[in-house]
């Protein structure tokens, strides 16, 4: 039954695919057969949210070794909702990728492009579907370098620079991950998540236990751009080819997220994580500055995907801060706005895509007039936009609503207060780019932009769709959000 | 707690500090690099060390009561040390890209010519 192999499934069908593409000497070929993998994938993930969304959890046995001993996959709601997020970004980003690579990247370098792609796609999906602790670094290694190197393949020389730094500051936290499931291992002799959940309540209290906690804390946050360990992320972002960015920022740090969310809730426990760890006294601070001064420093960039680059890291804070109250309604806005997040910063970096090949330019005085010249991709950017800031009618506006609820319940009303003067902040970075955008009067010998092909409005359109869609019908994205936080408070 | 028993980690500790600390310090792109690479390399002893059992023998079927090292530190650390090689090499691809558009490895010159390293 092939309903039984979708687990692997979904890590087989982009690996394979990888080498196929290295192979191709016609970039057309290797886009086309990366647009179909992706679909298919993306269909295996639906058919897994489908299976996982009356609860319980799916496991799969690698090569029929029973777990603790063979490799296992195991995945529940929170498992799926996070393979619906990424796959669904890699169906609708890869189709985008087709002319805007053509146009960033040199002929003979394209099909390593896709292969690169697809590995990184991978490695993200490895990390979501995997049960077992040390096929979580194998995975993350995957996704890593095959990063590092699309970061390189942007255009400008500071691409390669940025790569470095990511490249360097990723390696650390991908070994610290490495000492932390290696500490545990010595205490447990299990790497099975759910096996290692089990064995951990009886070590808890040693030293080893805690100070593997410490390197996993640092590690996932170093891949997850926690302030202030976020310093390779707006470099990266700013010089990578546009859809590497809309993939990346729409997943990657999105899958970080996830691992956190498995190793402090399910394998450590939400009680020696809050109670014994305080990891709430860590997290809570570290977002709320991430947040405030992410959002400020924003407001000063005049290249808007530097911009939304800095956005990114102040919306990485929400979803640590709604994580670090401890609560089912704060885990549950966490979550709903890692999903969300996705949405709109996938919409607005696809949109800020289709500018680039047009006028060429991020920067924002290049985008003088634009709005009159490509409506449709310049009205995309302007719902993203209102969902990045959380207008109502948008999927943002569901996430920070939670959020605020969250606050207010746990009793932090100047959080609550902080939330809504960032969102204003938000309105003024958005703004900046509208502004220009609509009313400003163009160079005179600025290239006439013409509005984006339809193989690129459509992957932006679909995104925006699904911004609106799911920002009126929240059954879905509330209900799974709401589900996976009850599960994690319950270890599994 | 007597020391030597604890050897293999202590040594872990210091190759780890070491290797940080030229990743951190160093100015020079390559050097980083192979900072990078001895801080990986101390996890590899971290793992290896928690293999040994006290008199234990290669994991392969005797006659007899024997007993035998753990054999799944050691191969999943072959699975970290071919990600150490990718990621070495990937760097070092990096440096000769870097060196190719900027005529320098040297981290503060590059800073000279684009603030934004």
């Amino acid at each position: 039954m092939i309903s039984l192999q979708l687990p692997i499934l979904q890590v087989v069908i982009p690996l394979l695919g990888a080498p196929v593409c290295a192979l191709f000497r016609s970039s057309r070929s290797a886009w086309a057969l990366s647009v179909a993998l992706a679909w298919l994938s993306f269909g295996v993930a639906v058919a897994l949210f489908q299976q996982s969304w009356f609860g319980g959890y799916v496991s799969y046995e690698i090569g029929g070794w029973p777990p603790p001993w063979g490799i296992e996959y195991r995945i529940d709601i929170l498992n799926s909702f996070v393979l619906l997020l990424v796959s669904g970004m890699a169906a609708v980003v890869v189709p985008f990728a087709g002319r805007s690579i053509e146009a960033e990247l040199q002929d003979d370098r394209i099909p390593l492009f896709y292969a690169a792609l697809l590995l990184c796609y991978t490695g993200l999906l490895g990390i979501t579907v995997t049960g077992d602790a040390f096929n979580v670094f194998v995975f993350l290694e995957i996704s890593s370098l095959s990063t590092y190197a699309m970061i390189a393949l942007g255009r400008d020389r500071r691409a390669l620079t940025a790569s470095y730094q990511y490249l360097i500051m990723g390696t650390i936290g991908a070994t610290f991950i490495l000492i932390g499931i290696g500490l545990m291992y010595v205490m447990t002799g299990t790497l099975n998540m759910a096996d290692l959940a089990e064995r951990l309540q009886q070590v808890n209290n040693t030293r080893t236990i805690r100070v593997a906690f410490g390197f996993l804390t640092v590690g996932i946050c170093l891949k997850l751009a926690l302030f202030p360990l976020h310093l390779w992320l707006p470099n990266a972002y700013t010089f990578a080819p546009s859809a590497v960015t809309a993939f990346l920022a729409s997943t990657a740090t999105k899958v970080a997220v996830y691992m956190l969310l498995r190793f402090f809730f399910t394998v450590f426990g939400a009680e020696f994580s809050f109670a014994t760890m305080n990891l709430d006294l860590i997290l809570m601070p570290l977002a709320l500055v991430a947040i405030f001064s992410m959002s400020l420093v924003a407001l000063y960039q005049d290249n808007v995907k530097r911009m939304l680059a800095y956005s990114s890291v102040a919306q990485i804070g929400y979803m640590i801060l709604g994580i670090s109250f401890g609560s089912i309604n704060g885990l549950t806005a966490g979550i709903l706005h890692l999903f969300n997040h996705g949405l709109m910063k996938g919409a607005l970096f696809l949109a800020l895509g289709a500018l680039v090949l047009r006028t060429g330019s991020t920067q924002i005085q290049d985008l003088a007039g634009v709005g009159r010249r490509m409506p449709w991709t310049m009205g995309a950017f302007v719902i993203g936009g209102l969902s990045l800031i959380g207008v109502p009618l948008t999927v943002g506006f569901i996430s920070k609503w939670y959020l605020v609820a969250a606050a207010i319940e746990a009793g932090y009303w100047p959080i609550a207060g902080l939330i809504l003067l960032t969102s204003l902040m938000a309105v003024v970075y958005i703004w900046r780019v509208v502004e220009v955008a609509y009313f400003g009067v163009p160079l005179a010998e600025a290239p006439l932009a013409s509005e984006a092909p339809l193989s690129m409005l459509l992957p932006i359109w679909v995104l925006v769709i699904a911004n609106l869609y799911l920002g009126i019908n929240t059954s879905l994205t509330v209900g799974a959000a709401t589900m996976a936080a009850g599960q994690l408070m319950a270890g599994w | 707690m007597n020391f030597l028993g604890l050897f293999n980690y202590w040594l872990f500790i210091v190759l780890m500090m070491i290797g940080f600390y030229v990743v951190i310090s160093s100015t020079n792109l390559v050097r980083k690099i192979i900072g990078l690479n001895i801080f990986q390399t101390s996890v590899f002893i971290l793992y290896i060390s928690m293999g040994k059992i006290d008199h234990g023998t290669a994991p392969i079927l005797m006659d007899g009561d024997v007993v035998y090292s753990n054999p799944l530190p050691h191969v999943l650390i072959l699975t970290a040390i071919v990600v150490g090689v990718a990621t070495t090499s990937l760097g070092l691809a990096l440096v000769v890209r870097i060196k190719e558009a900027y005529g320098t490895v040297d981290e503060t010159e590059i800073h000279i010519q684009d603030p934004e390293f």
